[in-house]
């Protein structure tokens, strides 16, 4: 007995305070900057090995990006991440960072299903789908309810049974052989219900796009109401875009 | 003739130079050196299209001599041969997979099951969703079925038991969900860039193991020396990927068993470790931070002391938190007898990493097969006896005490950092290479085969859970079923490393 509270007490106040404005350690690369600087637009855009930076404007999608930062590096005066890791949008187009444009990313409210607000601004239960996702994001996903991120404080919890869901978070780029667990997993869960991508295999297919193993028609069927880029998305990513969405 | 030719660690060979046997010899050959020597053990297996044929490569490592023998035979797409299998079950998912891949069929082999419905994979019509389970005709035993989807957060994968009331006779695993095609992917993209991330994703949790296994093989394809700073990150990257998955899957284990503190504690313990890779590298599983030839994040002094403020915070409460665990009737009344594999069961399904060593079995390449500074490691490996939980979980424990001594001494000694200029790689022609890394889990292996362009044929991807799989179907035989989940999350193998 003694020995567990000596434990405890050892432990000391492990809990984030405030996800929304802690500071992240070290050299994280969240939101990119883009620069007006002029510089070689095409060498820039070829640097991405995910396809993930246009030209005309210079623009760089997070639902494509790694965040390897190859090309911040390559060309330091053009690009830089900054530690901003609200990086979720509930549209494709919300996760374009342009050049010239330093504002953090949003959600575009209007877009925003009355029903989620509704129904889950107090309790959102998710079941979450690995679909040929590498274990990066679901080892970060886990990481948002353990006693520092602390997720389940809002009321946000990941439950074992569709059944008892309101909505499903999807890791990885949806392989052909997961395609079809992914749907039944879907068609369990009760409406109203949502669809959360989460990190960029799921968004975009990341470096398995092009791959002829994936089957990503689920997305053609359904649209997503939340993207949180990452790789893997940090947990203070999941937990801030959740949040915005649900107005929390 | 007996001839056979054998390779270090991490070193290319002329294709010409791989003797090519006649099926008989090369079977023979293969089965007569394991025969009777735990010294030795597969380390891969694969087939190589060619027009009509296949060919086989076939790795055996020597642990005593650090050795890699290496011999190929031509065979015909679609014709029957006799099985390795049959001799030496080491051999089995190897066998299965080329069946699976190229048709060719085994007169003599145990069980043609499915490996992971590739992609690649000749018979089309058989699908993961009809599968046939393994089943019984009796009216006492039932079946339970889990999966793909699992109630949590991880990855897919199918587990059929059949069970005798609440004991488990029998647990059929099936997996291929997460096929993703990431070899052939290899072969596709072809930049450097796209290659390294292809590498980080075969599974995200051995982020550095399998970038480690790549670019040690890429820079030896291509005859590139890497200097000691590159070799130093890797190591003590890899050392810090152990501590903080050894770290994480106490957690989990404590989770399994309703330990809640300790659950707690060890989960919030694996946090200061990535929190450091982020202030190394900007990412918390260390993606991006090992390239080929060169690194975007030179180790420094400050990083130096930044760990040694991390380690000297996190070593008095996991040495309390664990003093306590390991001494917990209630946990150990979990742990021990629980999930058994023995000595005689993990050499013949050929386990690698903690799934050896766990039974008495010394496997650990960074002894056996040393790259990068584990040449200048006196490295002890960790061996437990009883091939149970509890066996398991101390392993971990002991390796986390481990690597924060090897870490600590090499950051007492940082090499010097120069400016590496990335490196023109052009890989030879007509070559064959191979890289072995321990990564936390075990045993990873990366062979590369390129054309007489120079440009890769194949990208062959082995990881340590291919063998462990089937370790843990047969730890939880005559389990209760409800012992499962802690016997599955003392292994914690990987589905995408599986599946590829």
């Amino acid at each position: 007995m003694l020995d567990n509270l000596k434990i405890i007490f050892h432990q000391g106040k492990q809990f984030i305070p405030n996800v929304k404005t802690v500071e992240v350690p070290g050299i994280f690369r969240g939101r990119p900057v883009i620069s007006t600087s002029k510089i070689d637009d095409q060498a820039l855009k070829s640097t991405c090995p995910l396809g993930a930076i246009d030209i005309n404007p210079v623009s760089i999608n997070l639902g494509k990006c790694n965040f390897c930062g190859e090309c911040a590096f390559k060309f330091p005066e053009k690009i830089k991440f900054t530690k901003d890791y609200k990086l979720a949008s509930n549209t494709p187009e919300g996760l374009i960072v342009k050049e010239g444009i330093d504002k953090p990313i949003q959600l575009d409210e209007s877009l925003i299903r009355p029903e989620i607000r509704k129904f889950f601004s107090g309790s959102l239960k998710l079941r979450q789908v690995s679909a040929a996702g590498d274990n990066s994001c679901e080892l970060e996903l886990n990481a948002s309810g353990n006693v520092q991120f602390d997720v389940g404080r809002f009321g946000i919890d990941f439950v074992a049974s569709p059944r008892h869901a309101d909505g499903v978070v999807i890791t990885g780029p949806i392989s052909k052989n997961m395609a079809t667990a992914l749907q039944l997993t879907y068609d369990a869960i009760p409406e109203p219900k949502i669809i959360i991508l989460v990190g960029v295999d799921a968004i975009s297919g990341g470096i398995f796009a092009n791959s002829s193993a994936l089957d990503r028609t689920f997305l053609d069927r359904y649209k997503p109401d939340l993207y949180i880029p990452g790789n893997p998305t940090h947990p203070l990513t999941f937990i801030n875009g959740v949040l915005n969405l649900l107005g929390k | 003739m007996d001839y056979i030719v054998s390779i270090n660690n991490n070193q290319s060979l002329p294709i010409k130079d791989i003797p090519e046997q006649a099926y008989h010899t090369f079977l023979e050959n293969n089965i007569g050196m394991l025969k009777d020597n735990d010294n030795r053990h597969c380390v891969n297996y694969f087939g190589l299209q060619q027009e009509s044929s296949v060919k086989l490569f076939c790795c055996i490592a020597d642990d005593s001599i650090h050795q890699i023998y290496i011999s190929s035979c031509v065979v015909n797409k679609g014709t029957t041969l006799n099985s390795f299998a049959k001799h030496n079950l080491n051999f089995e998912k190897f066998e299965r997979e080329i069946h699976e891949n190229f048709n060719i069929k085994y007169t003599d082999h145990p069980w043609f099951k499915p490996v992971r419905y590739s992609e690649n994979r000749v018979n089309k019509a058989e699908t993961i969703a009809n599968y046939p389970f393994y089943s019984f005709d009796s009216e006492e035993l039932h079946e339970v079925g889990v999966g793909p989807v699992h109630a949590g957060i991880i990855e897919p994968g199918h587990f059929r038991f059949i069970c005798n009331g609440e004991q488990i006779m029998h647990l059929e695993i099936q997996l291929g969900y997460q096929h993703r095609g990431i070899e052939q992917l290899f072969l596709k993209k072809k930049s450097l860039l796209e290659r390294t991330i292809l590498a980080e994703s075969i599974a995200g949790d051995t982020t550095v193991g399998h970038t480690t296994a790549f670019v040690n093989l890429w820079e030896n394809l291509c005859g590139y020396q890497p200097d000691l700073g590159l070799q130093f990150t890797r190591t003590l990257a890899l050392e810090l990927e152990r501590m903080a998955m050894h770290t994480a899957d106490l957690s989990a284990m404590c989770t399994d068993i309703a330990y809640q503190l300790g659950s707690s504690v060890y989960g919030r313990l694996r946090t200061p470790i990535i929190n450091y890779f982020q202030e190394w590298c900007g990412n918390r599983l260390a993606k991006s931070l090992i390239k080929p030839g060169t690194t975007n994040f030179p180790y420094t002094n400050d990083l130096a002391n930044r760990l040694n403020q991390v380690f000297a915070a996190y070593e008095p409460d996991f040495i309390e938190m664990s003093t306590k665990l390991f001494k917990l009737p209630s946990a150990l009344s979990r742990f021990e007898r629980t999930g058994v594999v023995t000595l005689d069961e993990v050499k013949s399904i050929g386990t690698v990493g903690m799934a050896a060593r766990m039974s008495g079995l010394n496997r650990d390449i960074r002894l056996s097969h040393p790259h990068d500074l584990y040449t200048t490691i006196n490295h002890q490996p960790i061996i437990k006896r009883h091939g149970d939980v509890y066996s398991r979980a101390q392993i971990r424990r002991d390796e986390v005490k481990q690597s924060m001594g090897y870490i600590r001494s090499m950051i007492g000694n940082i090499p010097d950092f120069k400016k590496h200029d990335n490196p023109e790689f052009k890989p030879m022609p007509d070559t064959f290479s191979i890289s072995l890394v321990e990564g936390w889990r075990g045993e990873i292996c990366h062979c590369a085969i390129t054309d007489s362009k120079g440009e890769l044929i194949l990208y062959k991807i082995k990881d340590s859970s291919f063998h462990n799989w089937l370790a843990l179907a047969q730890s939880v035989r005559n389990n209760e079923i409800s012992d499962f989940p802690i016997c599955n999350k003392s292994f914690n193998l990987s589905y995408c490393g599986h599946d590829l």
